[in-house]
């Protein structure tokens, strides 16, 4: 379990988290999703106390990290799999790190295996490949046996063997309820890894659902509809209530609707339509709107999570 | 005592620090010999088997230097603090283990040149018959012990390689001289620069080999004692400085 509360982080003049309250659930794969430079990074220096935020905090199972008596043992981190010491072996580097937190030289055996390195156990980590580099920083993670595991853009350069690899790990990881927070800026891989999303763009908390319902959302089918007569349509549309957004001086797209039911609306007021669409967004265009653009994000938003968008949005 | 155990293997895990002191032992003994090969029987005395140990030292600070600078150029400042997030804990740790390191290398050079010399010039009186003496040869591993920890703590300040060692190379090898060359006041000044108090206590008490000769001997207001009292004190200061820095600032 993971606790952010107000969390912000301020270098200079750019406010790289910018109040983000949040909490990763046990037993499942959250997904940490933004674009790169949303501050995902950032965030998870913090959660391992790294970084100093400038305001808020993070609790992990009810501490800050610095409490922590034995910090492996709770929270397993792999943020950056270069950083390790190139010249000193992988046994060497896990050592050092079991030793600072009383674990048996044992342990360090045991999860070179699991990880598969058991045979390079002795080589220099510098002239480990990326994706050897990845287990490695994967396995120091593992090491404690924790509860809480972080994982930032761990499939990054991954060949598509370790990025299975990685992926089925980390699902069985939270199979096991632990708490698994993992960040990336491809929406198609969260999709296919986590169950919860916390979404950031610019340092702020987009929305936190569930990937079904954010990926049923943002590629959710809208209705497009050009008309002279657009300012009556809309005005009949928001009086019952559905949920509009305007796109351009003589369209308005239509959400959680049917063209049926557009068309029918229309002929009841006698309104002539000039077009009449379906249309389905992909993830990653859906992602780009909602995290890509300041100003536009708000109105995208509210209409990908469902609320209904204000009155005063038809042109 | 868990944290000495992590930083003294994170120190003997890699190759730079024994490089390090290998050099170190090599250079202070070649230019012993050198020295000891052309000079006569008289002219070698205890204290003047001791006259490279500026070399070695130098060389130790930089290994010190790096001992913390590696961690900062590859990141591992990270993991560390992540597995052990008492910064001031795993700095005091590493500081500890790095000048013990520095110390036994300072003891091991030190003996082995006088060793040397004793070995090249069997006539030369070279016993360590009263304590100056014995401060003479085996106080350099106290100058080495605290010339680490003064050059872990600019590395921590600076937390780059190249900068550090530019650092130190300039200051002790050009600064500490060179500020005589301030008019009136120079003098005065270098009585007090750390590294000036710490070769005090390693060389006062030694003869000139010929009277009259060798450079002047500058005035101190402190003993050889107190002179390495004041560098530790320096070294132990610039540490502190570096610790309370890395609490306040983002790994």
């Amino acid at each position: 379990m993971i606790e952010a509360r107000g969390l912000t982080k301020r270098y200079g003049d750019t406010l790289a988290v910018d109040d983000l309250t949040f909490a990763v659930q046990p037993g499942r794969v959250t997904g940490f999703l933004g674009p790169n430079g949303a501050g995902k990074s950032t965030t998870m220096r913090i959660v391992l106390g790294l970084d100093h935020p400038t305001a808020g905090e993070v609790l992990i199972a009810g501490k800050h990290y610095r409490e922590l008596e034995r910090p492996l043992h709770t929270v397993g981190a792999l943020l950056d799999a270069k950083w390790v010491h190139p010249n000193r072996s992988a046994r060497s580097h896990l050592r050092w790190m079991a030793r600072a937190n009383k674990l048996p030289y044992k342990r360090v055996d045991e999860v070179l295996e699991l990880v598969g390195l058991a045979s390079v156990a002795g080589k220099r980590a510098g002239g480990f490949s990326l994706g050897m580099a990845q287990r490695l920083g994967i396995a120091g993670a593992l090491l404690g046996d924790p509860e809480v595991l972080l994982f930032d853009e761990p499939v990054n350069g991954l060949d598509p063997e370790g990025i299975l690899w990685i992926r089925q790990f980390m699902q069985r990881l939270a199979s096991e309820g632990r708490t698994v927070f993992v960040s990336s800026h491809l929406l198609s891989e969260m999709a296919l890894t986590a169950t919860d999303l916390l979404v950031i763009g610019r340092g702020r908390l987009i929305s936190q659902t569930s990937t079904q319902d954010f990926v049923e959302q943002a590629s959710e089918a809208t209705v497009r509809v050009r008309s002279r007569e657009l300012d009556k349509l809309g005005a009949l549309m928001t009086e019952r209530g559905w949920a509009t957004r305007p796109d351009g001086a003589d369209v308005l797209v239509v959400s959680g609707k049917t063209t049926d039911e557009v068309g029918e609306l229309a002929g009841e007021a006698q309104i002539v339509l000039h077009e009449l669409a379906t249309q389905r967004g992909s993830l990653e265009e859906a992602f780009i709107q909602m995290t890509g653009h300041d100003v536009e994000f708000r109105s995208e938003i509210a209409e990908l999570v469902g609320a209904p968008v204000a009155q005063g949005a038809t042109p | 005592m868990t944290l000495l155990a992590v930083e003294r293997i994170k120190l003997v895990s890699t190759r730079s620090p024994w490089w390090c002191a290998g050099i170190a032992l090599l250079i202070t003994l070649g230019f012993t010999a050198l020295f000891v090969a052309n000079s006569d029987d008289l002219a070698v005395t205890v204290g003047s088997t001791q006259f490279a140990f500026n070399l070695g030292m130098i060389i130790i600070m930089v290994m010190a230097a790096l001992a913390i600078t590696t961690e900062y150029r590859f990141s591992t400042i990270k993991t560390t603090f992540q597995a052990a997030p008492n910064r001031t804990a795993v700095l005091a740790a590493k500081a500890a283990v790095v000048a013990l390191a520095a110390g036994v290398v300072g003891e091991i050079t030190a003996f082995a040149t006088y060793g040397l010399a004793r070995l090249m010039k069997p006539a030369a009186d070279l016993g360590l018959d009263n304590p100056a003496e014995w401060r003479q040869v085996a106080g350099i591993g106290l100058i080495y012990f605290f010339a680490a920890i003064l050059a872990l703590g600019v590395g921590i300040l600076v937390r780059q390689s190249a900068a550090a060692i530019s650092i130190l190379l300039v200051y002790t090898l050009l600064v500490e001289n060179l500020i005589v060359l301030i008019p009136t006041v120079g003098e005065q000044i270098q009585k007090w620069m750390p590294f000036t108090a710490a070769n005090h206590f390693a060389t006062a008490g030694i003869p000139a080999p010929v009277e009259g000769q060798g450079p002047p001997l500058l005035d101190l207001p402190y003993g050889p004692w107190g002179g390495l009292a004041y560098f530790a004190a320096i070294s132990v200061a610039i540490l502190v400085a570096g610790i309370v820095v890395t609490n306040r600032r983002d790994a």
